[in-house]
């Protein structure tokens, strides 16, 4: 039973996610019913939030993964772009970054989705490190406005690489080629869209082939193609961090507070940097099997999630200093009623490449 | 194309484009007849302050633009007549008998509202502060005091599309709509424009 880049395995784990979200939601709306219980009701509230913004991202991400490769990266792109818009609306611009902002926006965004659903590693690992960043100081110098020049380029750059660079790395697990399987790594590098549904069977098949030919070495080949196992790859990926994120929260509301930079944000412990941690570790390990860490790597996907706790974790304090120095507790909440994207997506952003690479070289070839 | 659909895409695409979040504070959308009169930083702002209104506001809403702006062009001058409905006033020859008040007092009859920048052009810099507001405003009042005045604050709209650029850059802005107000019985003509402009200089500071 296949959907969309979804196989049986997968569909079990986004069903039981979404399940489990929807049971939470009801959970939460009881507890913000129930005052008596003597529950912090900002807890609550923050718990509350989570939980609606999870079940709009999961949901987004379970129709995008039955359509198809090409509009899981859309969903990515779209959600870099809004991101972008977000925080470039919040750091000042001068007129003379109008046409750099027109094509960061326009051209180097799009641009780098395209290249991430090309599978063009090569050029998308460098697109906007090198090329976007040579590109935007030397717009602004066009432009003939050098005021405070470096500091303009610096926040274009800054927002550039981490909603957009940084976020593409997600997206970009479902390119990436695993485990000495050239044929497999083929046919899911072609499989796109509308067709899918024909070059499904062919694709297992292939892979089927493939494998058995080149008896490849260890447990990490699987017989099913590259496709399925980079789709639940990055749906683990996503929902690590969402659960290190919400776990890092729960720690940092235990008793004795030591908190890591108070002037930064009065939330993160290092109670809640260990707990967190090492929660994630474990769920991540007994996740182990919707991995593609699995065989005698068991352990590897508790160690992954290590590493995602760990950069979400940075992710979210980098944007704390960035929100503390611009003044705006959330990044939603200056431009009301847009949700605050940045805000939901800052530690995916910066586990997302580390993530990427971390598979790629241990699993890719 | 049908001129109501192409009107909700327009609507559509200003709101996806302009990434404005609306508020009303002290105030509601109504289908009596109002004029909206708003700080002017952009040429969307038109666009952008129609698209917030309620559709069914927005049937009965015209902008008032300039006729050399929205005429150069077979896309703008069918935006503007077609989709917007807009009251085109002519900057270049103003007539004694054919003064802008008077062809707005014209146009909407007893049925439509209307979007006015009293600040008579584009405020220009990093962060335009809300300029002197001209008497047209005062006029129109004075011949029609039955109208109500809502002031209406855009915010960052000068970011995403800066006088003298052609392309937008898609940040986001917001538009505040504040609580209704009218001319005063004999209140004189500085005190009424400043009155004005400070009601769309609060909506600034409202958080």
């Amino acid at each position: 039973m296949v959907f969309g880049i979804l196989d049986a395995r997968t569909l079990g784990l986004v069903g039981g996610v979404l399940l489990l979200l929807g049971a939470a939601s009801i959970v939460v709306q009881v507890l913000r019913r129930r005052t008596d219980l003597g529950l912090d009701p900002g807890i609550i509230e923050n718990l509350h939030r989570r939980v609606r913004a999870w079940l709009i991202l999961f949901s987004g991400l379970a129709v995008a993964f039955i359509i198809g490769k090409t509009a899981t990266v859309v969903l990515f792109g779209l959600i870099a772009f809004w991101a972008l818009r977000e925080f470039i609306t919040l750091t000042p611009t001068r007129p003379g970054d109008h046409r750099t902002l027109f094509w960061v926006f326009f051209l180097i965004t799009p641009l780098q989705f395209v290249l991430v659903g090309m599978g063009w590693y090569e050029l998308f690992s460098v697109l906007i490190p090198v090329y976007a960043f040579l590109l935007i100081p030397a717009r602004i110098a066009i432009s003939g406005d050098y005021k405070r020049f470096l500091e303009r380029t610096a926040k274009i750059q800054c927002g550039l690489l981490i909603c957009v660079y940084c976020l593409s790395h997600a997206p970009a697990l479902l390119v990436l080629r695993q485990g000495g399987n050239p044929a497999a790594a083929t046919a899911s590098g072609d499989t796109t869209g509308a067709a899918e549904a024909a070059g499904k069977t062919a694709a297992t098949g292939t892979a089927e082939a493939a494998s058995a030919d080149a008896k490849p070495a260890g447990p990490l080949v699987d017989i099913e193609s590259d496709t399925y196992r980079n789709t639940r790859l990055l749906f683990f990926f996503v929902l690590m961090v969402q659960l290190s994120d919400v776990a890092q929260y729960l720690w940092a509301q235990v008793p004795s507070k030591h908190l890591i930079a108070p002037s930064i944000s009065a939330a993160r412990t290092w109670e809640g940097l260990l707990g967190g941690t090492i929660s994630a570790m474990l769920v991540g390990g007994a996740l182990w099997w919707a991995t593609p860490f699995h065989g005698v790597w068991w352990w590897m996907a508790a160690v992954m999630s290590g590493v995602i706790s760990l950069m979400g974790f940075a992710g979210g304090i980098t944007m704390s200093a960035i929100k503390r120095d611009r003044g705006v507790k959330d990044y939603g909440t200056l431009i009301e009623g847009h949700g605050g994207v940045l805000d939901r997506i800052d530690s995916l952003c910066f586990a997302a490449p580390v993530f990427f690479h971390c598979t790629r070289m241990w699993l890719g070839n | 194309m049908d001129t109501n659909l192409a009107r909700h895409t327009l609507a559509l695409l200003a709101r996806f484009f302009s990434g404005a979040s609306v508020r009303w504070v002290d105030s509601q959308p109504d289908t009596c007849q109002r004029v909206y009169f708003a700080n002017h930083t952009s040429h969307l702002d038109a666009i952008v302050i129609w698209s917030s209104l309620p559709q069914e506001v927005r049937m009965i809403t015209r902008p008032v633009a300039a006729k050399d702006y929205w005429t150069a062009g077979a896309v703008r001058r069918y935006i503007a007549t077609r989709l917007f409905n807009a009251i085109l006033i002519d900057r270049t020859e103003i007539k004694v008998h054919q003064s802008p008040v008077d062809i707005m007092i014209r146009e909407i009859g007893q049925q439509y509202s209307i979007i006015v920048f009293p600040e008579g052009g584009r405020a220009t810099g990093i962060n335009p502060e809300v300029g002197e507001f001209k008497s047209g405003l005062y006029y129109l009042c004075k011949k029609r005091p039955d109208l109500e005045l809502i002031p209406v604050y855009i915010d960052n709209m000068n970011r995403i599309l800066p006088r003298g650029e052609v392309l937008p850059v898609p940040l986001l802005s917001r538009v505040t709509f504040g609580p209704p107000m009218w001319l005063e019985k004999g209140e004189a003509k500085t005190d009424f424009l400043e009155r004005a402009r400070q009601a769309v200089r609060k909506l600034k500071e409202t958080d």
